[in-house]
């Protein structure tokens, strides 16, 4: 039981992470990124192709291909999101769904639809002695390094200026303006910010999950329902229904195995009846 | 220090204001009149570069020139206008929820030449100092009229753009937002103030323009608008 929690809050830091940037994205720039589980199996991708081609190891891939991803975001931003966001929001719901399917199909293309293989880092193959149980070294990498990076982006968000600003511009991006604040400045690094978890995400999924095209597609559903059971928009909401729903559904799995695909939905269902704007969002404003 | 020429906007077809000619001088509280829909918002939205161009949304078009300053900011955008020093206090106050009241007061970069420093902005407000960590819309609708003041005021903007600061505030709070006003005046600060409050804004304001279905009708000095209250109330259907 306790170590199907564990299991849970494991999963749980892959939603997180996941959500986290799709929350900062659709507070910022009035986004829906369908391309985001795409840029996650591309993060794990990225560290499949370092280690098969350049035979380069985890720990490079874990800092190289966020970076490189979060730049390839910002150069999409620039070139095709910015010129459609003044047009209906539905223009970017299409051009990143059909970015997602791209990239999808590209990489399908190359490496087919079976799972390619990633060996844990020799550092973490062993198990950790947690009191109760024996667990993963590996899987505990992973939790902590999702809580601490979580928690780095929250203190960012509350106690700096750029978070101050990411905020004010969130909350309402024309006044920020007026308030003497580029908005259009900021836009473009969270955007690329939100991407570079993603992929750090994909890295960090590769040495535990199949490392396959359909990884993203697979994820990213239960992500929205984690961004909207958290609140749209709330980073604070995100993360934590991210831990929440990695806990439900693995003791979902656990007792009720065939309800546990559906139960992260039924949860869904429960919260938006309970709270329409979410665990932590705030109603939106008449205007 | 503000000149507008012949400044028309549009909401798609429906044109909200027709050649709109106003000036401000340097350290004056001139204020708008009018009748809701009479333009006066838009005219102020227009003045902050939040109607049409690049920002805002696409429907919205403008013509005419803006000068500030003796430059012209007919082009730049609302972020470039508040650092030339233009202040804006919108008409929903713009209050953050998600920033604490000291937040929402440091959000904005400092502009003028003489910034207040966060001392002085508690001594002229000491409500907001008790509450500075409270997040900005758990303060009462007064309190966060002042925070909406106070926030543009350290900036240390030179012209101030307030729509209808005394909206459905009680009488002891228009009254200090009044004195706040004439101070800031003694200080140099010039202020543009959207009022349907016609006594309240003879005892503010210097000037005051009537406009009337998006076009100014006419310019008043206080002595016209006390002895024209009356009237000027009824048409305002007050």
């Amino acid at each position: 039981m306790l170590q199907q929690a564990f299991n849970g809050l494991v999963g749980g830091a892959f939603y997180a992470l996941l959500a986290l940037g799709l929350a900062v994205i659709f507070g910022m720039l009035n986004v829906v990124n369908f391309a985001h589980g795409a840029c996650y199996m591309l993060g794990a991708f990225g560290a499949f192709v370092l280690l098969d081609s350049f035979g380069v190891n985890f720990w490079v891939a874990l800092g190289l291909v966020p970076v490189v991803l979060g730049l390839a975001g910002v150069v999409v931003e620039r070139l095709f999101i910015r010129r459609l966001t003044p047009l209906d929001p539905l223009y970017n719901f299409l051009f990143t769904f059909g970015l997602a399917l791209i990239l999808q199909d590209l990489v399908k293309r190359q490496y087919g639809v079976q799972s390619q293989p990633y060996p844990r880092p020799s550092q973490l193959t062993g198990s950790i002695n947690l009191g109760l149980f024996e667990y993963p070294a590996y899987q505990v990498f992973v939790l902590v390094t999702s809580l601490v990076l979580c928690g780095g982006v929250w203190l960012v968000l509350t106690r700096t200026r750029v978070g101050m600003i990411v905020r004010a511009a969130t909350e309402r991006p024309e006044l920020t303006r007026a308030l003497g604040i580029d908005v259009a400045r900021w836009v473009t690094p969270v955007f690329g910010f939100g991407i570079a978890l993603a992929g750090f995400a994909g890295v960090l999924a590769a040495p535990m999950r199949a490392v396959n095209p359909l990884m993203g597609a697979d994820l990213i559903i239960t992500v929205f329902a984690v961004v909207v059971i958290g609140g749209l928009g709330s980073v604070f909401g995100s993360v934590t229904a991210g831990f929440l729903i990695g806990l439900v559904s693995a003791l979902g799995n656990y007792y009720a195995p065939a309800l546990s695909q559906t139960l992260v939905f039924i949860l869904m269902a429960v919260v938006l009846l309970w709270r329409p704007a979410g665990l932590f969002g705030r109603p939106e404003e008449v205007l | 220090m503000l000149k507008v020429d012949r400044l028309s906007a549009w909401y798609g077809e429906a044109r909200a204001l027709r050649e709109v000619s106003i000036q401000i001088d340097e350290g004056e509280i001139v204020t708008l009149v009018g009748r809701n829909g009479a333009g006066k918002t838009t005219l102020l939205r227009c003045l902050m570069g939040l109607h049409g161009g690049s920002y805002g949304n696409s429907y919205g078009k403008t013509s005419g020139t803006v000068s500030f300053l003796d430059a012209d900011i007919t082009r730049l955008g609302p972020h470039r206008r508040a650092r030339r020093g233009l202040g804006y206090v919108p008409d929903d106050r713009g209050v953050y929820a998600t920033l604490s009241v000291e937040e929402n007061l440091l959000l904005p970069p400092a502009v003028g030449p003489d910034p207040w420093p966060m001392e002085r902005v508690y001594e002229t407000f000491p409500l907001l100092r008790e509450r500075r960590r409270f997040p900005g819309t758990r303060l009462s609708g007064g309190e966060q009229q002042m925070l909406a003041l106070a926030r543009v005021l350290r900036t240390g903007a030179r012209l101030l753009l307030c729509d209808e600061p005394t909206e459905g505030l009680s009488p002891l709070i228009v009254q200090q937002i009044g004195d706040i006003l004439r101070e800031v005046k003694s200080a140099g600060v010039t202020v543009l103030l959207i009022e349907q409050n016609v006594h309240f804004a003879a005892t503010v304001a210097d000037r005051h323009y009537l406009l009337a279905e998006g076009r100014i009708v006419e310019s008043m000095d206080n002595e016209e608008v006390r002895a024209r209250e009356h009237e000027l109330l009824e048409y305002l259907g007050i």
